[in-house]
């Protein structure tokens, strides 16, 4: 039995619980420059048209993200990036540049890599859409995240969910035996804690494996 | 990013009918043809881009490689650089293509970008992508910093006193030397353009990069049939090892036989203005003998006419030794 007589919180994810305060602090600063609806609005139920926010000119879309189709109502300025995030509040892709430049936002579409900064959502329309929630569960990792485990391919974790996207693609394409060819098809994910020694070990011990 | 309305057409009719409602199909066209996003979704968050309707044609049936009965090849607008590239028949046959695809942006990219796309390129002078500084090309008449300012990275060939913005494109280097051709459907019908006529030098009018007018549609390029026994490279030098903007590039296509260059197709990347065809460097080599100092003399005709900036005069040695190694590689390959 769960002892809280220490005056724990109850249970929130570190997301949960910044999210909360941080929206209180940002209400009060900008209280009344926001239309209290739109945050309220936003929470979909399964399989239902996301009916908010109220944003002018929202146009419907619907996607299949990690085999689950999504009803969304995005404004047409949407990246796929930010209607994983925001819209249907998968946040394991990262924003890193926005630009296409650190790969940190890779996901699948139809089983290809891109980045999903660089593309809107409505051009999906209809096509499925992986993001690393889709890849493996904490209980069942996808063989690249337990690699990456196993091999420390990662410092501060903010690349990781990008560098991992790419990897399980790079799976499928044709690319070398060797170290360099794989240094060569991972360009486009940048590190900036450098682990990319680390990196190539785990995607070479799944090909490995494979 | 300013919004804008996102429109589907049902077929290329419909799409050409909305393009030509712009007042240009250059820099500020209030219409845009969206393919891979690439190059066009970077420059709208950067507001350098403001088009007010985008026109999605990933749906078209424009995405096709296929061989033509003359034995060339046709290669769809929409089809992505990396299936492009890993085609059997470019692989086989238009090497060079399939390399300079591969040397260009990442494999995420490369799954996003497509042949229109790529032709369409847009360059990565800072000065451009930035509308806090002035910028011929961006808008018209303010004038170019890049001048007297930081322009390590910016062309040699072909610029002018108004921009010395490189085209950064490594596929344009390869289409380039394989002569391709644009065919493009427009308000007034199908037409087709030689590569070579297609990209604009920027002169006193920097803002028109292309001949594409208003409703012009990019459907497909077309590459002659292959050149029976050539050898073909693409090298691409750089400040990295990878995902990074050539700082010179060279696409060659050679025949060699009995020792002496008989077919010579030559473009130079990174240092040019648009994709460099140097026919000069062609004449310098055909009827030569296949060794180091013809494909020096070829080099030195090919760079004749640079001119360097205050940062980049490295870039005209740099981009003679490119092409004298890759006419060397190509030779003993």
């Amino acid at each position: 039995m769960r002892d809280d007589s220490h005056g724990r919180l109850p249970d929130l994810t570190r997301r949960a619980f910044l999210s909360t305060a941080g929206s209180s602090a940002a209400a009060a600063a900008i209280a009344g420059c926001v239309p209290a609806s739109s945050r309220a609005a936003g929470r979909a139920s399964a399989g239902s048209v996301v009916d908010g926010p109220s944003i002018e000119g929202a146009v419907p879309v619907t996607l299949r993200i990690n085999g689950k189709e999504q009803r969304l109502l995005v404004d047409p300025r949407t990246t796929l990036l930010d209607c994983v995030r925001e819209t249907v509040a998968l946040t394991g892709t990262k924003k890193g540049c926005d630009h296409g430049q650190c790969g940190a936002c890779t996901v699948h579409v139809n089983g290809r890599r891109v980045n999903s900064c660089l593309s809107l959502a409505l051009m999906h329309d209809g096509e499925e859409i992986t993001t690393i929630e889709g890849l493996g569960t904490p209980d069942a990792l996808h063989p690249m995240q337990a690699a990456f485990v196993a091999c420390d391919a990662y410092q501060c974790g903010y690349c990781t969910s990008g560098q991992i996207m790419s990897a399980v693609a790079l799976l499928k394409e044709p690319c070398g035996p060797d170290d360099e060819a794989v240094k060569e098809l991972m360009s486009g994910n940048i590190c900036r804690c450098g682990a990319y020694p680390n990196i190539v070990m785990a995607i070479q011990q799944v090909r490995r494996n494979a | 990013m300013h919004t804008f309305e996102f429109i589907r057409p049902a077929d290329s009719a419909m799409a050409v009918a909305i393009g030509a409602q712009t007042k240009t199909a250059q820099q500020g066209a209030d219409v845009r043809f969206l393919a891979g996003g690439t190059t066009l979704l970077d420059l709208m968050k950067l507001n350098v881009e403001t088009p007010a309707r985008l026109v999605d044609i990933n749906r078209l049936p424009l995405d096709k490689v296929e061989r033509m009965p003359d034995g060339g090849l046709k290669i769809g607008a929409t089809a992505r650089n990396s299936d492009l590239a890993h085609h059997p028949i470019v692989r086989r046959d238009y090497a060079v293509l399939s390399q300079a695809i591969l040397a260009g942006a990442s494999a995420q990219l490369r799954n996003m970008a497509t042949t229109a796309g790529n032709l369409l390129q847009r360059t990565r002078c800072m000065y451009f992508r930035d509308t806090a500084m002035a910028c011929n090309k961006r808008e018209p008449g303010t004038g170019c910093p890049a001048i007297t300012g930081s322009n390590r990275t910016l062309a040699v060939l072909g610029t002018s006193q108004n921009c010395i913005a490189t085209n950064p494109s490594d596929m344009n280097v390869a289409m380039a030397a394989l002569e391709a051709t644009v065919h493009v459907q427009g308000a007034k019908g199908p037409r087709a353009v030689p590569l070579g006529e297609f990209h604009l030098l920027p002169g006193s009018t920097p803002e028109r990069e292309t001949v594409l007018e208003p409703g012009d549609l990019i459907t497909h390029v077309t590459l002659p049939p292959p050149i029976a026994g050539s050898k073909q490279v693409y090298l691409k030098l750089r400040d990295r090892a990878s995902y990074e903007f050539a700082l010179a590039s060279a696409a060659v296509v050679i025949t060699v036989a009995g020792g002496k260059v008989t077919w010579a197709r030559v473009a130079l990347g990174g240092v040019g203005t648009k994709p460099w065809r140097s026919p000069e460097a062609e004449a310098a080599l055909i009827g030569q003998i296949a060794n180091a100092t013809s494909f020096r003399a070829a080099a030195e005709a090919a760079m004749r006419d640079a001119k360097p900036q205050s940062e980049n005069a490295f870039k005209i040695e740099l981009a003679k030794r490119c092409l004298t190694h890759s006419l060397q590689m190509a030779a003993t390959s």
